[in-house]
Formats: C-alpha cells, structure tokens, sequence
C-alpha cells in the first residue's frame, strides 16, 4: 500500500462511456494542485485505464480507480468517495459543481459528517485550512467559506479556475470499495445530445453573443448564430428565448442557466431581467443591442446600440466581414 | 401521519395541537385515505424576491431580507405544482408544504395552502438564522421522518442558496434514493419516472417509492390561488415547530459546519456609451468590435 501525501487534495472524476475522462478534470486537478497534492478518484463503468493515465498528465500525483455499476444513480459513486477518503485522509474532497456531482457531494458530505462548500470558484489554503471562494448574487459579491474543522467537500463551478497542474507519472491503483446497500435510483436508458455544431461550447467560451425574446422567433435566431460565427463566440440565450423554443434550455445564461464570464459578452433583444444580469455581469465587455433606449441591459453595457437588431445585426456582420477581406 | 400527531400529543414533549388542528384532523379521520394513495412533501423556501435587488449583510455574510420584498421561490411552486397535478388526478392524494424559514414566513408559506396544498409545517427557530447546508438537511430530515411521505419534491436549486443539494442530502438522510433534476416526472405502480438533463445528454431515471426528487424550471409553472384557495388556506392545519420538537441542537459544536469567512460587494457596473440607431448603428457596432480587438 502506497503512502498519500499529507496534504492529499481528492478529486472525484468520472470517466464517460468511451472511457475517457470528463472535461472539469484539468481545472479540477489544477486548482487541487494550488492547494495541496491532487489524488485523483477516478469513477468508470469500463475500464478506466485511459481515464487514468490522463488524470496523471493533468497533475494527479496517484490515482485510484473504481468500478461503478452502470445504471446506479448515484450512490456507488458515494460508496467509492468514501472508500478513497478513508485511504488517502484529503485535506479537502473536490466534485465537479454538476447535477451528479452536488449530489455525490450532499451525500458524502452528510454520510461523513463533513462541511460542505457548494460552487466555489476559487480555492485557498491558509494557516487553518481549505478556504473555498464564491461569486455570490450573480457575482456582486464575492464571500469565502470554510469548514469549522475537518476537510471540507467542496464543489467546484465550471469554467472558474484557470490554473493548471504540471504532468506527473502515473501511478494508479484500483480501490476496493464497499457496498453501503443504500437505496438508489436506476438510469434506464441514456440519449447523448450530439452537438453538431462546430460553435465553441458555451461554458467557458472567450465570447458569448446571445439572444433573447425580441429575436421573435426560431428562424430568426439563426442571425444570432449568424452573428456568433463571424465572432467565434458561443450562442447564448434568455429564459424568455428559451421557453419560445427558439433554442434549447443548455443554452440559457442566467441565475437558473449557466453562468459565463467571456470577454465579450453581446445581448440581442435581452432587456436585462436582474436573472439574466446574475449569469453574465461579470463578463468583461458587454454589448446590447435593444429597440428600448430605457431597457436595464443597457445601465451595464460598455456598448449599445438602441434599434432594430434586424438592421443592427445584418449590417455589423456585412461590415465585419468586409473588415477580414 | 393523523396516528402520528396523537402520539405526539400524549408524550408531553411537543407543543399543544391547536383547537382548528385537532378539529380538522378529526375530520379527516373521517374518511380514512385509500392505502394506495400517495402522502407528497413539498419544501418550499421563502427567498428575497429576485425582480428586486437582492442584497447581502456584509456583517453576517447572511442574506439581507429586510433589503427586498420576500416570495416564495420560484421553482418551489413549480414543485407542488408537481404533486397537486398528482393530486388532481387522484383526490386522495396528501400534500404537505414543508418548509424552515423565519416565523415571519407564514404569509408566504400559507400560499402554498392556498394553492392547493393540505396541510404545511413551518419549522422556525431563531437558532437557524445562518444554518449551512449540512444542518438545513438535517433540519428538513427530522421534519420529513415524522410524516413517513411517500415522495419528497423540491426544486433543483433556490434562487437565493443556489446550492442545489439538498435534495441528494436529504435521500442520505432518510436512505431514499434521490433522483434529481427532473423535466418530466411520472408517478405511477409505486415508482417515479422521468427524464434527467445531464453534461452531455439526457437520462430516462426511475425509482422505487419513498424518493426524493427535485425538479426543474422545464416542468410548468405553477397554477394561482384562488379565492376559494384562499379562504380554505385558512382552516387548513399550520404546524409550527422548532429545534426542540425535531431534537436538534443547531450549535453542537463537535458536528462541521461551513461558516462564510469573508464576504464583500462588488463595485456595481457603469453604463458605458450609447448610440441610437440612425442606419448606421450596425457600422458602429463592428468599429466598436474592432477597436477593442474583440471581432
Ligand atoms: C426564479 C427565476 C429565475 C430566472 N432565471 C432566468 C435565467 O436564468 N436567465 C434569464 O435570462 N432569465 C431568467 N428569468 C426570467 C427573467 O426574469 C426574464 O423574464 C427574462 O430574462 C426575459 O428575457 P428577455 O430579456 O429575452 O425578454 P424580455 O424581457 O421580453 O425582453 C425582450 C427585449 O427585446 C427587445 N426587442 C424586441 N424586439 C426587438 C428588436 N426587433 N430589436 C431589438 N430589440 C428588440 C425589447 O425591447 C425587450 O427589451 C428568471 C426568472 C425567475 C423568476
């Protein structure tokens, strides 16, 4: 049996149904490593070998992999969180901040009576501990938390840490986990979105141009990819958009949708609802364009543009692209 | 949950069942409910309403409720929309709102009788102000584990916590299984069905009864009281209950808490320049976009 490091940072990971591992492993791994030694807990239904060797490339100083039985909902991972805690005593359990990973997390958290940090966006650690950041209020505050003692469970919010781990070699064990036969829920059958598009995926995207209900219509919102594309930005969207069918809910920024901090930030027909404000105020550079001089999007527009997006939008493309030849 | 209240009554240790209570309960004895038909909790939240500016304490880190009008949130009333939808379809079918909140929160909490719930429980004590999420579960447990429910609904994430799990927190506690930001839900032959948005794709779940399940703001909105809704809300049994009633110290210091260790307010942003459109907006927008290095 190998030794953990002291500060051993665990990072819960999945591996998908290829066997590769899930996207948030970089940043996850990243951010352990500022914090401590990244021990990465690697969850597969199949083989987990590939997952693993990544994991090691994107900071893990070991690995532990473990078995999940396909179809359980969520509490053979929690079995497994709980074996790799008991092995390696982390200073700190990080969990991607998805649906599967809140609720690994809320599990964990109340199985072992831990602290529990939920969409931390940054992490720390100081004389006393892991302190984990918040953007709170759709970021117009900034708090931190921490555990009155022990190691806290901490979720972690997509897109928000930027640091990345240096390669180690790999070093992988599997982990011997012990059923804790609670009840679960059964996932019967699973249909993968194929995203056909070659747009760049909204979370984490540099740019982000979305529309809202003043677009109209489902085939009027294509202007709106139109005008991504000439950008290369990522398609966003209002609830408002998004409950007319002009687009699907994966596309929604705000308060109850993701939250996006590009570097451009363009809102067509978005009036500016404090909801849709909470998912994307902290962007960098914000454009409106809206026919409403009096619309709230423009009081935290760098830029806007009052008028019809359907003469506004058509004519920035024609001159942008005139721009590139 | 009717045996429950009497034998509670007798042991002394919980607060006296008022008079319109033992009434109405007596009334419900009445027409004992099918064994098949369904008891349903529903946890609502009251949250600073959203459409204002909501505003934090920078002294407690704690939400500032006085700072903006209070509403019952949102996704927790396309919650017992949920299960009075079930209700429609089967009368027997028992809802209760569950909620921890201030004792200032009756008013919102009785809309959710007035929407068509039958009965609520508030658990308010002055110890909860603060609680993290790890004692707000175990809060929410203990009320949940006196009424024996069948199905516990809650919304995916609250407007203002925006944690998102307690629902999976709860299912721990009370060793249900937790199936978790549904779209569509089905109840039927003792189990519930429904659809599962998840990175990358969409899942077809389903679990035995008792669950937990949280749903999101896909499924529809929730239905109005109306008048009638609202003159019953006021008959209908509203129990209160504390820490001491559900045997939980909110300050034992040997179980971890989260705290808040620092919070603080963000400049507000300023309102940058603004053309109107007179056929040359569009040029406008691309030099802005260029001039910025951001085209
Ligand atoms: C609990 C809760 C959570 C919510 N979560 C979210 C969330 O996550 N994200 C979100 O976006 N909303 C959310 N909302 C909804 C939010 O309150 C607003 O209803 C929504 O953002 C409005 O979307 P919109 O700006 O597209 O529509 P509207 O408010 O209807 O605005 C449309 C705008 O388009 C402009 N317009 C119309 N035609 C044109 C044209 N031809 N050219 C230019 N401009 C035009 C109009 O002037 C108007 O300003 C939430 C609400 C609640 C209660």
């Amino acid at each position: 049996m190998s030794e953990f490091p002291q500060d051993s940072i665990l990072v819960v990971l999945t591996a998908d149904a290829e066997g590769q591992l899930e996207k948030p492993a970089a940043e996850l791994l990243g951010g352990a490593a500022e914090i401590g030694s990244p021990v990465a807990l690697v969850l597969a239904a199949g083989s987990a070998d590939a997952a693993a060797e990544k994991a090691a490339e994107l900071g893990a100083t070991a690995t532990l992999t473990a078995a999940v039985t396909e179809g359980n909902l969520g509490t053979a991972a929690v079995d497994a969180v709980a074996a790799a805690a008991e092995l390696t005593a982390p200073d700190a359990v990080l969990v991607p901040n998805t649906l599967d990973g809140r609720d690994i997390a809320g599990r964990y958290a109340v199985r072992s009576g831990s602290a529990v940090s939920v969409d931390a966006t940054g992490l720390e650690r100081d004389s006393e501990g892991i302190v984990a950041g918040h953007s709170v209020y759709g970021g117009g505050y900034t708090a931190s938390s921490a555990p009155t003692f022990g190691a806290p469970i901490v979720t972690v919010r997509l897109g928000a840490i930027e640091a990345r781990a240096e390669a180690q070699s790999a070093n992988t064990q599997a982990l011997d986990v012990a059923d804790s036969g609670k009840r679960s829920a059964a996932i019967d059958s699973f249909e993968a979105v194929v995203e056909t598009s070659s747009r760049p995926e909204l979370r984490g995207a540099q740019k982000v141009v979305s529309g809202g209900r003043g677009v109209g219509s489902e085939e009027s919102f294509e202007l709106v990819g139109d005008f991504a594309d000439t950008l290369g930005a990522a398609v966003g969207a209002s609830r408002a958009a998004v409950d007319a069918g002009y687009i699907a809910q994966s596309h929604q920024v705000g308060q109850t949708g993701v939250s996006v901090s590009p570097q451009l930030y363009v809102a067509l027909g978005i009036s500016g609802a404090i909801q849709h404000k909470a998912g994307m105020q902290t962007s960098k550079t914000i454009v409106a364009v809206n026919k409403d001089g009096e619309a709230p999007i423009f009081d935290i527009a760098d830029f806007g543009v009052v008028g019809d997006l359907f003469k506004v939008v058509p004519q920035a493309i024609e001159s942008l692209n005139e721009n590139k030849s | 949950m009717i045996g429950s209240v009497w034998t509670r009554s007798t042991d002394g240790n919980q607060p006296p069942v008022d008079y319109e209570t033992k009434v109405s309960l007596q009334l419900e004895l009445l027409h004992e409910p099918k064994e098949s038909s369904l008891k349903i909790a529903v946890l609502v939240k009251e949250v600073p309403d959203t459409y204002g500016d909501r505003k934090l304490n920078l002294e407690t880190g704690l939400a500032d409720r006085g700072a903006s009008e209070a509403v019952l949130d949102e996704i927790g009333e396309r919650a017992l929309e949920v299960a009075l939808t079930q209700k429609d379809s089967d009368g027997d079918t028992e809802v209760t709102v569950i909620s921890m909140a201030p004792d200032t929160a009756t008013a919102t909490i009785r809309k959710g009788l007035a929407m068509g719930a039958d009965n609520a429980v508030h658990v308010a004590d002055e110890s909860l102000a603060g609680a993290d999420l790890g004692l707000t579960a175990e809060v929410l447990a203990a009320a949940l584990r006196r009424g024996e429910y069948d199905l516990v609904v809650t919304g995916n994430v609250s407007t203002d916590g925006n944690g998102g799990m307690i629902p999976a927190m709860l299912a721990e506690h009370l060793d249900y299984p937790h199936v978790t930001g549904l779209s569509t839900v089905e109840l039927a032959d003792g189990k519930v069905a429904g659809t599962r948005g998840v990175e990358g794709g969409q899942q077809q779940v389903s679990a035995e009864l008792p669950a937990v399940i949280s749903i999101t703001e896909a499924l529809p909105e929730a239905r109005f009281p109306n008048f009638k809704g609202i003159m019953a809300a006021k008959k209908k049994p509203f129990e209160v209950i504390s820490l001491s009633d559900l045997d939980i110290d909110a300050e034992d210091q040997s179980v971890a808490r989260s705290i808040m260790v620092t919070v603080a307010e963000k400049p507000p942003r300023e309102a940058g320049e603004k053309v109107v459109d007179e056929g040359n907006g569009g040029v406008e927008l691309a030099e802005y976009l260029t001039k910025n290095r951001l085209a």
